[in-house]
């Protein structure tokens, strides 16, 4: 409830924190709903290639005369889909190791703790490339035996990747406030009543840490959809017929050429998904001012 | 120091094998050869290529001559370029990246830091909303948008530059400012947030009340602790911007390295791929170390543990 209060004096003092998360829920709608509207299906291919926005398709069509605003909103589908899993995956890493590094302490909080540096110190979207380029066979062969249409193993591959290369701040934030968090008397008091490590980590530390939690997962959401988009752009990433965000520009960037522009195929995508990162950092600045006990006002 | 310097860099080795041979063996643990192609290849040839480039045997074995072989500071037989070694390859290609990396990284250290003190020392005004606005519009903005923008309007619209290629100077200049943006933008919010902190404490109170004019406070005094953020930040710059340069490579046609990394992972290159990844990591590993050490050389406070 106390971070329930703190969060509606945020957004009393910085209403446009209000537009923004708007913002963000009007996107997941209409990539979830709006898409079913736009009078064409995302895999609908037709003569009408390469023309500009018009009455019939707001946002013009691709090379294959694919409508792009059903192409965007696919797109946005599919990143944000990527994005969402993969910050649960890196959550999940974060928020336990940083709880066990931190709570143990010592030695194993040392060591956990240098291995966390020796990654940050590696170009770890390098490795993912490697990860997903010689894995990709063995997963989808691994979807075709269960009855899954091999298409997804990219897919897949790319939100357990980028989840388990996005985990290192959320870890170091969580094992400094669990450092705090377990000098408190509180926490001595269950440990004197007999309390179990676990139930001690789940209970009693894990609310106090929700607040933190919350700021570090609106920041991991725009870095995990970057880092999916970047992939998808270098053809490492989602695949035709699926699109990304990523993959609806790089279409864009490769069709450059100074006969004809066709600006539209980059305005579009290209624009809704800065304003949606811009929108998910600002959220996230916001929401680390208030919630985030470490920033001094 | 010394003898923390010499941990570190005996500490990277069993990192840098790691890295390399889980490479080496990811890649040659997908199915299919890396001379696969649309034809047929008769078995026969096919087995002559595999030893010819020393890919016969078990997996064990071809690691072990590998790994034998990196030691000795040979990177083996690219299989994607033909007849060219990785180190050929990359020492052509490595030159090229380095020059695009440090241009950008200057530009983004001179930017971000100017924009980010002036952010400060104008706090609450306009001049400090815009910058953030630019600074958070910039951490925003995928490189692989900005850049197609860029060329759209500076090279086809105006006129002004080069679309693509490498060579002359004005080909450097727009790659280097796409790549350089993000981070610049995000060395200004530091530098803004660390000034507006540092020039609340003590020291810069005595050295306004001796009589020093803004600038020497500024400077001489606060600049110098405001800085230290930014020397933290440097290792993840560096890793941006060695990724962040793939994209800018590829979409500006320059002969880096890593449109040869992006080719060669997708067509299961084993030894191009292992090199280059034995080359970023080191790199990577050794920047970090620079800049640690750096970091306790400005704040002597610092004890590097």
């Amino acid at each position: 409830m106390k971070a329930l209060h703190r969060f509606y004096l945020v957004v009393h003092r910085d209403p446009l924190l209000v537009v923004c998360a708007a913002f963000l829920l009007l996107v997941v709608a209409f990539a979830m709903v709006g898409i079913h509207y736009t009078g064409y299906r995302y895999d609908e291919i037709s003569d009408a290639s390469l023309l500009p926005p018009s009455h019939a398709h707001w946002f013009g069509t691709d090379i294959n005369g694919h409508d792009l605003l059903t192409r965007t909103l696919f797109g946005a589908r599919i990143s944000l889909f990527v994005a969402a899993v993969g910050t649960l995956v890196s959550l999940t890493i974060g928020v336990s190791y940083g709880m066990i590094s931190g709570y143990v302490g010592g030695r194993v909080d040392n060591i956990m703790m240098r291995i966390v540096e020796i990654i940050y110190s590696l170009p770890t979207l390098v490795l993912v490339i490697v990860m997903v380029t010689s894995l990709e066979d063995h997963v989808a062969s691994l979807l075709k035996s269960l009855g899954l249409p091999g298409s997804y193993a990219r897919l897949i591959l790319l939100f357990l990747f980028l989840g388990l290369t996005q985990w290192l701040t959320m870890a170091r934030i969580i094992r400094g406030q669990v450092l705090v968090l377990k000098q408190q008397p509180f926490v001595q008091a269950s440990l004197a009543l007999g309390q179990s490590h676990a139930r001690i980590l789940w209970q009693h530390l894990l609310p106090n840490l929700s607040g933190m939690i919350i700021v570090y997962l609106t920041l991991t959401i725009p870095s995990i959809m970057l880092d999916e988009s970047f992939l998808s752009f270098l053809g490492v990433g989602v695949q035709a017929p699926l699109a990304s965000w990523g993959t609806l520009v790089s279409d864009a960037a490769f069709l450059i050429n100074p006969i004809r522009l066709y600006w539209w195929m980059l305005i579009f995508p290209g624009g809704l998904m800065t304003l949606t990162l811009l929108a998910l950092n600002f959220l996230g600045d916001g929401l680390r001012d208030a919630l985030d006990p470490r920033v001094r006002k | 120091m010394s003898a923390i310097i010499l941990r570190r860099l005996l500490q990277a080795i069993p990192v840098l094998f790691i890295v390399v041979s889980l490479t080496c063996l990811l890649v040659r643990s997908a199915p299919g050869s890396p001379f696969s192609t649309e034809k047929k290849i008769p078995a026969e040839i096919m087995a002559e290529l595999e030893k010819q480039y020393d890919l016969n045997g078990t997996m064990l074995h071809q690691y072990l001559q590998y790994m034998g072989k990196v030691v000795r500071g040979d990177l083996g037989i690219s299989t994607q370029y033909r007849n060219r070694t990785v180190k050929e390859i990359i020492a052509q290609a490595l030159p090229v990246s380095m020059v695009l990396g440090s241009v950008a990284y200057l530009l983004a250290l001179f930017f971000g830091i100017t924009l980010g003190g002036l952010a400060a020392v104008r706090h609450n005004h306009l001049g400090d909303r815009l910058i953030m606005l630019w600074a958070l519009l910039g951490i925003s903005v995928p490189s692989f948008v900005l850049a197609p923008m860029m060329v759209m309007l500076f090279a086809i619209k105006l006129n002004l530059l080069p679309v693509a290629g490498w060579g002359s100077p004005d080909q450097i200049i727009l790659p280097a400012i796409c790549l350089s943006v993000p981070f610049a933008a995000a060395i200004a919010r530091l530098t803004r947030g660390s000034l507006l902190e540092v020039l609340k404490l003590d020291f810069v109170r005595t050295a306004r009340a001796k009589g020093l004019s803004e600038n020497a406070v500024l400077f001489r005094h606060a600049l110098k602790v405001a800085i230290l953020p930014i020397i933290g930040y440097s290792g993840p710059a560096a890793a941006g911007i060695l990724t962040g340069s793939i994209v800018i490579e590829t979409l500006f046609g320059i002969p880096g390295i890593g449109p040869f990394f992006v080719n060669s992972a997708l067509n299961r290159d084993p030894f191009m791929t292992s090199g280059v990844v034995l080359v970023f990591s080191s790199f990577l590993i050794f920047f970090n170390l620079l800049a640690d050490i750096l970091y306790f050389i400005v704040d002597r406070r610092v004890k590097i543990e």
